[in-house]
């Protein structure tokens, strides 16, 4: 399993979390590796809780990341990176957007948690925190969100700028390209 | 930022030319590969996009039937014509195609008939997780397990062949991580099949008892001959490795294997009915420890124990719920999964009703008004959750029909009972209720929430949106016209985004001792995007009451009030449908004075 490498995506149904993961998945694919994707379409994408599993490596079997295995977690919104902290190893990394989405359930439920950093950290060997909202809005456009997490990741990765290009050409409509590099770039230089 | 750790450089193999693809897309490939020149499914999770894929290729009649009954019996009837054809669904599908299905397995067909079935183990949006290999044995009809997109792509192509070579239609079950995970797919070429013709053929088609009794002959001889074939094809493959353990296995989890056991011997089994009882036994015989990973129910163990095997299964795996890699890792070592970490109880997130949907209105009204309210399959769903709360059943597709009708009469005539469904719900299974409840005298309501798509599912168009699967413009099934014809005579059409409207046409209806039918008619806001201006709340004016919480909108937030929480209104997610500003008794909601 080690030469595999697992990235789990996770954040609110309509934060763009499946098309950064197909952006993810096809600039890995351009870099040369075999690569398994997973999600999940309907019910779960109202606005509820979700994740979507990118792995790469020479040869992947599962399209699902380990339970506990994950090296790389995304969060796309605070609360949803505590929720699958279970799911990263030991010592993994955690790329945390700082935006914030209380939950409906929160009225006369449990409270939203504070000092997320702080919680991630008792697993995580790193927590690199990112406003990426501000970043996108910066960018241009406040739905590029999840590509300044992108961009942000891009440092832990081994792809090359020429395949985040093709991915970007491939997945992306031509009129959000220039936007979704200017966000990409900007997240890419906040956690430079 | 710097690199926490080294990632691996790539391969150094070149780069292929593969594609990432879902399984869905990949089936959808294998269709156009494979000449299919009929293609019809009713949209459902995870299977909807097969059609969604077809449609794009110009050469194939793609449609949206009805339901997956109508679905089915168009590829059948294509086939029959000399068309290779195929019908998509997900698992609950398959039982309202069954009927023609194990029909079709007498008649066979001209062509190549492929039935996709997509369960939804964990169920991640479905109202079961019926394992749906056993129709297969059921129908006496071949069945393919693929274990990913490429196989998705092969298999599927196979299946025609199969079809044909047999003369059967030929079941291809997929799994939600089959068909909504993406994995590299080399592209084939496609083949040109023969051109359709109709030849009659009496004693194969027309199944009366007479020509169904020597089908049925003809279908137990073609069992044999599968069996035979389930011996030899590539689809069945065994994987030496090390020989103290050997596992049987199919689909995703042949994955979850390969990762959680890479020394382990493996019987990798593509085509999974029949069976083959001697490629079992000389790999049962072979190893020392024998184990079948499966998902749901034991359907592999089962026949493998029949062999007289002694085999590990469900006393090492759940009947329940999906696997995955660790967990099958450590069932076959007999570990136990390492704690997760300790945290404080987090908030749930389950999936809502959009914000400014149309439905709220409607399932508030149905609380308020303290109606029967029995539920069906479609985003309304969602309003089960609290603090809406509002339905009271969900079975199956048209079920709140039927069920409405059944719960007045139980109750009597003055119960307040309605079936509540959605417009392409209706269209699917509700019709054949309603003409029901009118034969027979009843008095529940039924409200059809029209939003005018089939939206849980993505939008899909269907008989009453006047569109086809590709968008194109066709005769409209009008609905009240429909619900008249059958015998109604109580129609109203609503929107319920006039709350007060909606509320009075509810309260009427169910008070009529007659069959009645609200329309509560607003388009989908995924369909139309359509916003108003975003209301906001006056915190001063704002007595914490609590009321508009209890609608369930996402764009009403929570923040500290001088006693209790106060709501706050998101400015990004709030689209103006002023249901909170309704419900709110102080007039604490509304526009941004000055705008």
């Amino acid at each position: 399993m080690s030469d595999i490498q697992n990235i789990m995506l996770v954040g609110v149904g309509g934060q763009g979390i499946i098309l950064a993961s197909e952006v993810l998945s096809e600039a890995l694919l351009l870099s040369g590796h075999d690569v398994k994707k997973s999600e999940i379409h309907g019910m779960a994408q109202r606005g509820g809780s979700v994740r979507t599993d990118v792995r790469f490596g020479a040869r992947v079997w599962s399209p699902l990341i380990p339970a506990g295995g994950a090296d790389i977690l995304v969060a796309f919104e605070q609360l949803e990176s505590l929720r699958y902290l279970a799911q990263l190893r030991p010592g993994g990394q955690v790329l945390l957007s700082t935006e914030v989405i209380i939950p409906t359930t929160a009225i006369g439920g449990p409270p939203y948690p504070a000092h997320v950093e702080d919680l991630l950290r008792t697993r995580a060997s790193q927590v690199w925190a990112l406003d990426s909202l501000a970043l996108a809005t910066q960018a241009g456009n406040p739905r590029t969100a999840g590509t300044c997490l992108l961009g942000a990741l891009s440092h832990l990765l081994p792809v090359a700028e020429e395949h985040w290009q093709g991915a970007f050409k491939a997945k992306m409509p031509p009129r959000f390209l220039d936007v979704n590099w200017q966000a990409f770039h900007l997240g890419k230089h906040a956690c430079a | 930022m710097t690199p926490g750790e080294a990632f691996p450089p790539p391969p150094a193999t070149e780069v292929t030319m593969k594609q990432l693809l879902a399984g869905n897309e990949a089936i959808a490939r294998a269709a156009l590969e494979a000449g299919v020149r009929v293609a019809a499914a009713y949209p459902g999770t995870p299977s909807t996009e097969i059609l969604e894929t077809i449609a794009t290729y110009p050469g194939i009649f793609a449609e949206w039937a009805p339901n997956e009954k109508v679905a089915l019996e168009v590829a059948l009837g294509a086939a029959m014509a000399g068309a290779r054809a195929l019908a998509a669904m997900k698992h609950v599908g398959l039982n309202v195609a069954a009927d023609p299905l194990l029909t079709a397995s007498y008649t066979g067909t001209a062509a190549g008939l492929v039935v996709i079935s997509a369960d939804d183990p964990g169920m991640h949006s479905s109202q079961n997780e019926q394992d749906n290999r056993h129709y297969a044995r059921l129908a006496k009809i071949p069945m393919l397990e693929p274990a990913d997109s490429q196989e998705c792509l092969d298999f599927t192509r196979q299946a025609f062949e199969i079809s044909e070579r047999f003369d059967t239609p030929v079941l291809v079950r997929t799994t939600t991580r089959i068909n909504h995970g993406k994995s590299p797919v080399t592209l084939g070429e496609p083949v040109t099949p023969p051109a359709p013709a109709f030849r009659r053929d009496l004693p194969k088609y027309v199944m009366v008892p007479a020509h169904a009794r020597r089908r049925h002959a003809v279908v137990e001889q073609r069992a044999l001959a599968l069996r035979e074939f389930s011996e030899t094809t590539p689809l069945n493959r065994i994987e030496w490795g090390d020989r103290s353990l050997g596992i049987i296995t199919s689909g995703v989890s042949y994955q979850y294997v390969k990762e959680a056991a890479p020394q382990a011997s493996v019987l990798k089994l593509g085509f999974t009915w029949p069976l083959p009882p001697q490629l079992i036994r000389s790999f049962a015989q072979e190893v020392k420890r024998l184990v079948v990973v499966e998902e749901l129910d034991p359907y592999l163990e089962e026949q493998v124990a029949a062999l007289g095997f002694t085999v590990e299964g469900k006393s090492l795996f759940p009947i329940l719920g999906e696997l995955e890699p660790s967990q099958v890792a450590a069932a076959l070592a007999g570990r136990q999964p390492p704690p997760p970490p300790e945290l404080p109880e987090l908030p749930g997130r389950p999936p809502v009703l959009c914000p400014g949907c149309s439905h709220r209105a409607c399932f508030h009204v149905f609380k308020k008004l303290k109606l029967i309210a029995m539920g069906d399959i479609g985003c309304y769903t969602l309003s089960v959750l609290p603090p809406l709360a509002a339905i009271d059943s969900c079975v199956c597709m048209g079920a709140s029909v039927g069920g409405a009708h059944g719960v007045s009469k139980a109750l009597g005539p003055t119960a307040r009972v309605i079936g509540v469904l959605g417009d392409s719900t209706f269209v699917h299974s509700g019709i054949t209720p309603l003409i029901d409840m009118v034969y027979n005298q009843g008095t529940a309501t039924v409200v059809i929430l029209d939003n005018g798509t089939t939206a849980m599912t993505g939008r899909q168009d269907h008989p009453a949106t006047g569109r086809t699967i590709r968008g194109e413009p066709t005769t409209r099934l009008d609905l009240e016209q429909l619900c008249r014809a059958v015998g109604v005579k109580d129609v109203q059409v609503v929107d319920p985004g006039d709350v007060p409207a909606f509320e009075a046409a509810m309260a009427s209806a169910v008070e009529r001792q007659e069959p009645s039918v609200v329309i509560a008619r607003h388009p989908c806001l995924l369909l139309t995007r359509e916003r108003g201006q975003p209301l906001v709340v006056d915190a001063a004016a704002c007595v914490e009451c609590g009321q508009c919480f209890q609608i369930g909108c996402p764009a009403i937030g929570v923040t500290e009030g001088r006693r209790r929480p106060q709501p706050v209104i998101s400015a990004e997610l709030c689209t103006g449908c002023r249901l909170c500003a309704y419900v709110c008794a102080k007039d604490a909601i509304g526009e941004k004075s000055g705008e």
